[in-house]
């Protein structure tokens, strides 16, 4: 019993002493989806960070930049747990988080009780995270999911013909923002979009989705990822599928072309948009994959960076060019680096990014189709290059407002 | 509420005979009950924010659901996995009646009524729940309660009128009065303390008022009690009842400490996690289900750092975790409580077996 008592105290003297440890360096807080549905994207997203870390270094001025990675699940409340974890176990002072859309939406809201850190977006792409409410503290230097959908509408439209299309997609905030943006551009050329189904995030099953799919469309738009995807693919070529397909910016992307078994032959030729493509021409991109491929060993990385490394590798950059500008000052609650952040123009691997007023990007996005290497690799191929998409996608922002938010029937499929 | 009444009124025939025997609490007595007592007490003078809310505050909460569990397993024989489900439905109760950022969902009512709201909602879930429940026995009382919870798990990630789909709600109003951020950490840590230690002692109460004992007269023979008159189901209703208001409670203290709620927090896995921590802890004393919350929190905390810091990859934390939960319940059936008692007794042989020796005993048989 006395003994009981004794470890007691000596294990809660052990928390303190650990807990209260002298800060030294700066210390920046990163999450990715290690679990769940998510997880080969938030892996993905580990990777691309470590590239830009090796490309970058690790040092600003005579600080020594240290990360710490806690994992999530895309729930935003495993967001938020691990964002709180890093700040109050680990003491960050800087969060590179979160990944996924509704996780987005959860820190931008726990940002404003911390206005005194910094939060960089490392990858989340739902419209409401920087549109709605905006944090003076939140910075987002991927755009998001509607941007990554600017051209897609168009492009199938004229060159594919295509004039009745059905969505399938995953029932949350990215998803909603992708359609968004398909819907719009595509509604607004004077396509239909006949029918949008929504399925849970996690769904295994996607039977009753497929035999729900309809016969009279020129083509099914995909917006899932992760293993939904891989899920979808599979037992859609079981079920005899042969539509044509579009994708969203996570389906077509390397989390998916470079999945295990033949499910995504069915992606040959798919018309897809988002703010990559895997055969980019451009020197800073084939730089970004060369470098990606060098810091790894091909089985343990993707035969090119997904989306989900180029969002990750963008953001650490702009965290180590903001720290840089400032030369690692981080006084007076961070207000200068801050600043710096707001004012940054990066060079991303996926072009020139810029922020808006509410601190979300203005980037390039790039209409692609999937195309077979001939060696049984697919990748994404470059069809079409758009620069500078804003937030509110070209439209006047008091005509953007009416819209309405992203969600499962905005926008109505209209000219606006 | 007639249900209570009935089951009390029915219980008052059988307590004359079993009563002086059990009148005494246990630990009182217990060194050591009164050093935790006294630790928990004094915490925030020994752990920082983190500690306090992440790791003491949160084991509180999960392990105030894990003990309405415990409660209705240990002593009902009922096993619930609905307990979180409830517990989280309280909690959007309180988002939804409460403050939100979402403003088109949240009725803006301020916390003191939102509170007792989402209490009484709560408690009528999942006393309803109960009742569906009760009509079945063992694995159809699991499979009814897992249904219902991810009835409902569905039901909040799809329906955006109410529960907001699978973004949920965020920045839920947290109260403030006397000039005091009831959610700042000190102050929340005691407000969790409070409302876990009422709860512990109402359970260590019930479990040897009247009402408790026929329950446990209930669980180990259903027929003798119906045959003695008792209303079995009745008794069974009613500790679903209170049950439910003892989850329920931990969900209003859950959405405070996130201040937000999302469909994630009642998923089926949340469900069943609930059920590792009470059967970790031990479902035979109602000490049980904190020291299981305890070492599934630290476990879920730390686990992958502490695999990145021995230098594996960080990505197998899940399967540190498992590991760690398939040995204890490996070598103790009956959870962590089972393995201290053993230690204990093991420790001094020569000392007759007391009233905990026999409990213990007792406990394994339906742990």
């Amino acid at each position: 019993m006395l003994k009981g008592s004794v470890g007691l105290i000596a294990l809660s003297s052990l928390l303190l002493s650990g807990a209260a440890m002298a800060q030294e360096k700066i210390k920046v807080g990163v999450t990715a989806t290690l679990e769940g549905t998510y997880t080969v994207l938030g892996e993905d997203g580990i990777r691309g960070h470590q590239t830009a870390l090796n490309v970058l270094g690790k040092k600003v001025g005579d600080k020594e930049l240290e990360f710490i990675i806690a994992s999530t699940d895309a729930t935003p409340d495993s967001a938020v747990r691990a964002v709180r974890k890093l700040i109050e176990q680990d003491k960050v002072q800087i969060l590179l988080s979160p990944l996924s859309g509704d996780e987005g939406i959860a820190v931008k809201n726990f940002a404003k009780t911390h206005p005194e850190l910094t939060f960089i977006n490392a990858a989340s792409g739902a419209q409401e995270t920087t549109y709605v409410d905006p944090a003076p503290n939140f910075f987002r230097y991927n755009m998001d999911g509607a941007q990554w959908q600017v051209g897609l509408g168009k492009y199938a439209y004229e060159t594919k013909g295509y004039r009745k299309i059905a969505t399938v997609g995953e029932d949350y905030s990215f998803i909603y923002t992708q359609v968004f943006g398909l819907v719009l551009e595509f509604c607004g050329m004077g396509g239909q979009v006949t029918n949008r189904q929504w399925v849970p995030l996690g769904t295994k099953d996607f039977a009753s989705v497929i035999a729900a799919l309809p016969d009279d469309v020129d083509a099914i738009y995909l917006g899932l990822g992760g293993a939904d995807a891989v899920n979808f693919l599979n037992q859609y070529q079981q079920a005899g599928g042969k539509a044509h397909l579009m994708g969203g910016s996570i389906m077509i992307d390397q989390t998916i072309l470079s999945s295990k078994g033949n499910a995504k032959n069915a992606l040959i030729g798919t018309l897809a948009a988002s703010g990559q493509a895997d055969t980019w021409e451009d020197p800073g991109w084939q730089k970004f994959v060369k470098d990606y491929q060098d810091a790894f060993p091909p089985n343990k990385r993707f035969p090119s960076p997904s989306l989900l490394a180029t969002n990750y590798y963008g953001s650490t950059m702009a965290l180590i060019l903001g720290l840089r500008a400032v030369n690692g000052d981080l006084s007076d609650n961070q207000s200068k680096f801050k600043t710096a952040l707001a004012k940054l123009e990066i060079d991303a691997p996926n072009g020139k990014i810029k922020l808006d007023s509410n601190r979300q990007a203005i980037g390039t996005n790039f209409v692609t189709e999937v195309v077979d290497d001939g060696k049984g690799a697919l990748f994404s191929k470059v069809v079409k290059v758009i620069p500078n998409v804003n937030q509110t996608l070209g439209y006047d922002p008091a005509v953007f407002a009416k819209i309405g938010l992203p969600s499962r029937t905005v926008p109505e499929c209209k000219k606006y | 509420m007639s249900v209570t009444h009935d089951a009390r009124v029915s219980v008052r025939t059988a307590t004359g005979v079993q009563r002086p025997g059990l009148r005494a609490w246990p630990g009182i007595d217990n060194p050591a009950a009164w050093i935790v007592a006294i630790i928990l007490l004094i915490m925030p003078l020994i752990a920082n924010g983190f500690f306090l809310i992440e790791i003491f505050a949160t084991t509180l909460i999960l392990g105030t659901i894990a003990l309405s569990l415990m409660f209705l397993a240990g002593y009902g024989g009922m096993v619930s996995l609905m307990q979180l489900t409830i517990a989280g439905f309280a909690a959007y109760m309180v988002a939804v009646f409460g403050t939100s950022d979402n403003a088109n969902i949240s009725l803006g009512w301020p916390w003191w009524l939102a509170v007792p709201m989402a209490l009484a909602l709560a408690t009528a879930f999942g006393t309803l729940g109960g009742a569906l429940a009760v009509r079945t026995e063992g694995i159809y009382t699991i499979m009814i309660t897992l249904a219902i919870g991810a009835a409902f798990y569905y039901f909040t990630n799809q329906n955006w009128a109410i529960f907001n789909g699978h973004t949920g709600i965020n920045n839920v109003g947290t109260p403030r009065f006397w000039g005091i951020n009831w959610r700042a950490d000190i102050p929340f840590y005691y407000i969790v303390l409070g409302v876990a230690a009422l709860c512990y002692f109402a359970v260590e109460y019930i479990s040897r008022a009247p009402f408790g004992l026929a329950l446990q007269g209930v669980r180990d023979n259903p027929r003798r009690m119906a045959a003695l008159g008792f209303n079995v189901n009745a008794h069974r209703v009613a500790a679903y009842a209170f049950a439910s208001f003892v989850a329920a409670l931990a969900g209003v203290l859950q959405v405070w400490n996130y201040r937000q709620i999302s469909p994630g927090s009642v998923s089926v896995g949340a469900c069943i996690d609930i059920l590792i921590i009470a059967i970790v802890g031990g479902i035979t004393r109602p000490v049980g289900p904190y020291i299981g919350a305890l070492i599934f929190v630290l476990l879920r905390t730390f686990a992958l750092d502490f695999l990145v810091k021995i230098g594996l990859d960080g990505n197998r934390f899940r399967l540190l975790i498992g590991l760690g939960f398939l040995a204890i319940v490996f070598w103790s059936s009956d959870g962590v409580i089972g393995l201290w008692q053993r230690w204990r007794q093991r420790a001094t042989p020569t000392r007759p077996i007391g009233r905990s020796g026999q409990r213990s005993g007792q406990g394994s048989g339906h742990g």
